[in-house]
């Protein structure tokens, strides 16, 4: 049976499903029921100068009927006194010495920066981890994404805790940046042992029509927030790849947050190169007892594959993940109905006619199953996706894979288009219908 | 008219005893699995006398860890399967789920179960393995859904295990006594071959444990004894005419059914006695085999059945007409077959049955099933000593783990509840397993 044990920059925990720096992670209390159903750390809601909340402080991106899909918090760091959060964290320490206990912190001068982190180790924390993420209120007093924005100050500040802290130092950066490897590369020079990201996005998930304040509302006003939660999570694995691919970062561990709720977030983000992961929306909707369906089938996964410990197939996606000139232009697959299943919605028709090629046909019978027009489909898995049925419509390769030409390989011959109407055009002689083909009267 | 044309071939049997709970389809079990908001202590788990972690399978149907979901609900429940189907869902874990106070469709958790345990099933998917051989040796008597449990539960834990079984087939009411449209005989043998296949207990077929020299053989030769009874042939109703031809027991009548489906033939007119969930059954029953006219006949009012109103309504539907507040006082015959059933009216007042002068009738028909109540195995059990039992000659356990006034017998199933559901069977079995290992191991 898999070992899903971890050892992450010196940080050992019985499996890689941590909690975020975040509101599961207030209290002692919620850290131990935390690790009583099942989590291997917990990374402690950032301590600092203790701050004062507001009242309202969360908001939700609902899709449909499914909620939270997105999240987000105006919550600022700890407002409970260091003295609590220190008692309880070495009382956590005392009942899970063998859990991941690491401290967030989050505050200003250097000497403030050397006094924390001795009060946290004195508490027995396993490691500490700096937040330069949160892109609500802290920023806007010089902490927080400010720090995670301006890689010269984030590696100022990480030399400043590298030579303080004898425990392991998580480096957690902003995803509010254009390259995220820049901030990286910082916490890199600066030294830090560890890597984890995303913190929240800079967010406004809607707007109270009656009031016309930005949700959550605080007395007919608001601010943006962090956003997190499942529709986060492609824009964080994305992040997590480029820091992973980096030559000059990735001999750092990586710990992946970002919309993780299921086994399969955890094992895409493991696959890109985290070898911890953190989580907060999926436990505030769900509660503790999310980590067993994460725990189980990571486990079901791993003894599937044969794979013993995580780092078995950690960063095993990264070869394939490549820049677009590299990618096959030869290869070539082709949409197919399965008639059997196909329960005649004809939404793969109208995304293909109106949204993309123009590929797919309606019967004259009036049967209402569609059908493939394979001279027009360009293989783009449109109607794959939005057909509401399981694997009605499948994509199926029609190349015999024996070529393999790429835009790199044009670009080095000199075989690319050149001019606006170039006869080597991807498109070219491709059927589109005639324009007036969609007037509806004449 | 009856609703039902009498099936004259398996095709048309299966026609008219279409399963109600048929299974799901990938889409389906895809997009109900994704309906579960993972209540917290959730309802339906409390309602499951098995305790099956229905939020997290059902969870782990829609991350598609469909595996996963069958280890979490056989962890549970060794009838997985049958219980999924055979359950009264909508009296135990469906009509608790909190979708009901919405005036939302409740999950079908029943069905996604079966989703979840028939992938396993029919791929053969071994999920356990016995336990280390700890050196003792447990006889079962009864191969029903108690037995069962019991046998897997204690391979699970090393010891060796016969079961012995007096009829030709396992799984005892599961096969020979359910409503062939709750669950056909292919899927109950289908399961309990898949657990014999990967845990290796022994089952003795037309082996019936009927004398005190067996029973002491038996003794002698295991560490302890499980008795999975359950219970016994239709008792009878002391009446004049009792014994008149097509005058039979609804148990017996069910078995006939399950074993030879459409070569069974009722005539056209029957009568069903009993309140309780087997006359619905029966009469339902009759009435898909083509009878066409179904009475069933309940002494008291209708409110005071102790079948379940959608039994009863499930009954109506197939054409079945109830009669209440008729008590049989004679059966009506012409010699050698049954011509009618002579009842008299009655009201309750106080909870008491008071039959009212001069209501006498005749109500013609050709056959009489009597579904109004088992005979207890009390003449079995009088052969084991120190075998305390109850005022209605059920067994008398210990609660906490199934064990008889006789130490080394430990019981479970009808022979201890006098007659309930698969699912309570499946616990007993269990419970008495863990049981038996405390016992032996202490």
């Amino acid at each position: 049976m898999a070992d899903l044990s971890v050892n992450f920059a010196g940080i050992k925990a019985p499996n890689p499903f941590w909690l975020a720096s975040a509101p599961p992670t207030n209290s002692g209390y919620q850290i131990i029921k935390a690790f009583e159903a099942g989590w291997g750390g917990a990374v402690w809601k950032t301590l600092g100068l203790p701050t004062i909340n507001v009242s309202s402080r969360y908001g939700a991106v609902n899709y449909g009927n499914t909620r939270m899909a997105g999240f987000n918090n105006i919550e600022l760091i700890s407002d409970r006194p260091l003295v609590d959060n220190l008692r309880e964290m070495e009382e956590v320490k005392k009942h899970f010495p063998d859990h991941a206990v690491i401290a967030s912190l989050m505050v200003d001068t250097r000497e403030q920066w050397i006094q924390i982190i001795k009060d946290v180790e004195n508490a027995g924390a396993d490691g500490i981890e700096l937040n330069f993420g949160c892109p609500h209120g802290m920023c806007e007093r010089g902490m927080g994404s400010a720090v995670g924005q301006d890689p010269v100050v984030l590696k100022t500040i990480v030399e400043w805790v590298m030579d303080a802290a004898k425990i392991p130092v998580i480096t957690k950066l902003s995803p509010n940046i254009s390259h995220i490897t820049d901030p990286g590369l910082a916490a890199a020079q600066g030294g830090t042992d560890a890597i984890s990201l995303v913190n929240t996005f800079k967010s406004i998930v809607g707007i109270d029509l009656d009031s016309y304040a930005p949700y959550p509302v605080v007395d007919g006003k608001g601010s943006n927030g962090g956003y997190c939660g499942p529709a986060v999570k492609p824009i964080a694995l994305n992040m997590v790849k480029e820091l992973a691919q980096h030559k000059d970062i990735n001999h750092l561990p990586i710990s992946g947050i970002g919309g993780i709720e299921t086994w399969r977030d955890a094992v895409e983000f493991i696959l890109l190169g985290a070898t911890s992961l953190q989580v907060c929306t999926a436990a505030m909707h769900y509660g503790f007892g999310i980590v067993r369906e994460m725990e189980a089938g990571l486990t079901k996964f791993m003894d599937e594959r044969g794979y013993n410990t995580i780092y078995d197939f950690a960063g095993k996606a990264l070869p394939n993940v490549t820049e677009w000139k590299n990618l096959n232009l030869k290869y070539n697959v082709k949409a197919e109905i399965n008639e059997d299943k196909c329960v005649g919605c004809d939404l793969c028709y109208i995304a293909c006619d109106d949204g993309a090629h123009q590929a797919i046909a309606l019967p004259l019978d009036g049967s209402r199953i569609p059908s493939i027009i394979d001279e027009n489909c360009v293989g783009c898995n449109l109607c794959s996706l939005v057909c509401p049925v399981e694997d009605c419509i499948t994509m199926v390769r029609t190349d015999d894979g024996k070529e393999n030409v790429t835009w790199q390989q044009l670009t080095d011959k000199d075989e690319i288009p050149s001019t606006f109407n170039d006869k080597r055009a991807g498109g070219n002689g491709h059927y589109v219908p005639e324009p007036s083909k969609a007037l509806r009267s004449k | 008219m009856a609703e039902f044309k009498r099936p004259t071939t398996q095709e048309e049997f299966d026609k008219n005893f279409k399963l109600k709970k048929p299974l799901m389809n990938d889409t389906e079990a895809f997009y109900e699995s994704s309906r579960c908001l993972f209540c917290y202590d959730a309802p339906c788990v409390q309602a499951c006398p098995t305790s099956i972690d229905i939020p997290l399978f059902i969870k782990q149907i829609s991350t598609k860890n469909v595996e996963g979901a069958a280890k979490t609900i056989y962890d549970a429940n060794w009838l997985g399967n049958a219980c999924g189907t055979v359950c009264p869902t909508d009296v135990l874990c469906v009509g608790s789920c909190v979708y009901n106070h919405q005036d939302v469709k409740p999950l079908q958790i029943g069905r996604l179960q079966n989703y979840a345990t028939k992938n396993v099933i029919n791929s053969g998917k071994q999920l356990y393995k016995p336990g280390k051989d700890n050196g003792k040796k447990v006889a079962i008597i009864g191969s029903g859904p108690a037995g069962i449990a019991c046998a897997s539960e204690l391979r699970l834990l090393g010891f060796e295990v016969t079961i012995y079984e007096a009829k030709e087939k396992p799984s005892g009411l599961t096969v020979y006594g359910i409503a062939p449209y709750k669950i056909t005989n292919e899927d109950v043998l289908d399961e309990v071959e898949y657990l014999q296949k990967q845990l290796g207990f022994t089952i003795k077929y037309n082996s019936p444990i009927s004398n005190k020299a067996q029973l002491e053989l038996l003794e002698r030769t295991h560490d302890a004894i499980f008795l999975g009874l359950g219970i016994g042939a239709t008792a009878g109703l002391n009446m004049e005419g009792e014994n008149l031809e097509n005058v039979i027991g609804a148990v017996e009548f069910v078995e006939d059914l399950r074993m030879q489906h459409h070569l069974i033939e009722v005539p056209k007119k029957v009568i069903v006695l009993g309140g309780g969930n087997t006359a619905m059954d029966a009469a339902s029953e009759t009435a898909r085999l083509g009878a066409e006219k179904v009475y069933l006949a309940y002494r008291r009012a209708k409110e005071d059945m102790g079948a379940y109103s959608f039994e009863y309504d499930l009954a109506v539907s197939a054409g079945v007409e109830g009669l209440f507040n008729c008590s049989p006082i004679e059966i009506v015959g012409n010699g050698t077959k049954v011509t009618g059933v002579k009842f008299i009216r009655t009201s309750t007042e106080h909870g008491i049955l008071r039959p009212l002068n001069n209501t006498e009738f005749v109500l013609e028909c050709d056959m009489v099933i009597k579904a109004t109540g088992q005979a207890k195995q009390k003449k079995f059990t009088d052969l084991i000593s120190d075998l305390e039992l109850d005022r209605k000659s059920r067994i008398v356990v210990d609660e906490k783990n199934n064990q008889t006034t006789n130490p080394k017998y430990f019981a479970g199933g009808d022979v201890i509840n006098g007659g309930a559901e698969v699912v309570n069977a499946v616990y007993d079995g269990k419970l008495a397993a863990k049981g038996i290992h405390q016992w032996l191991t202490k």
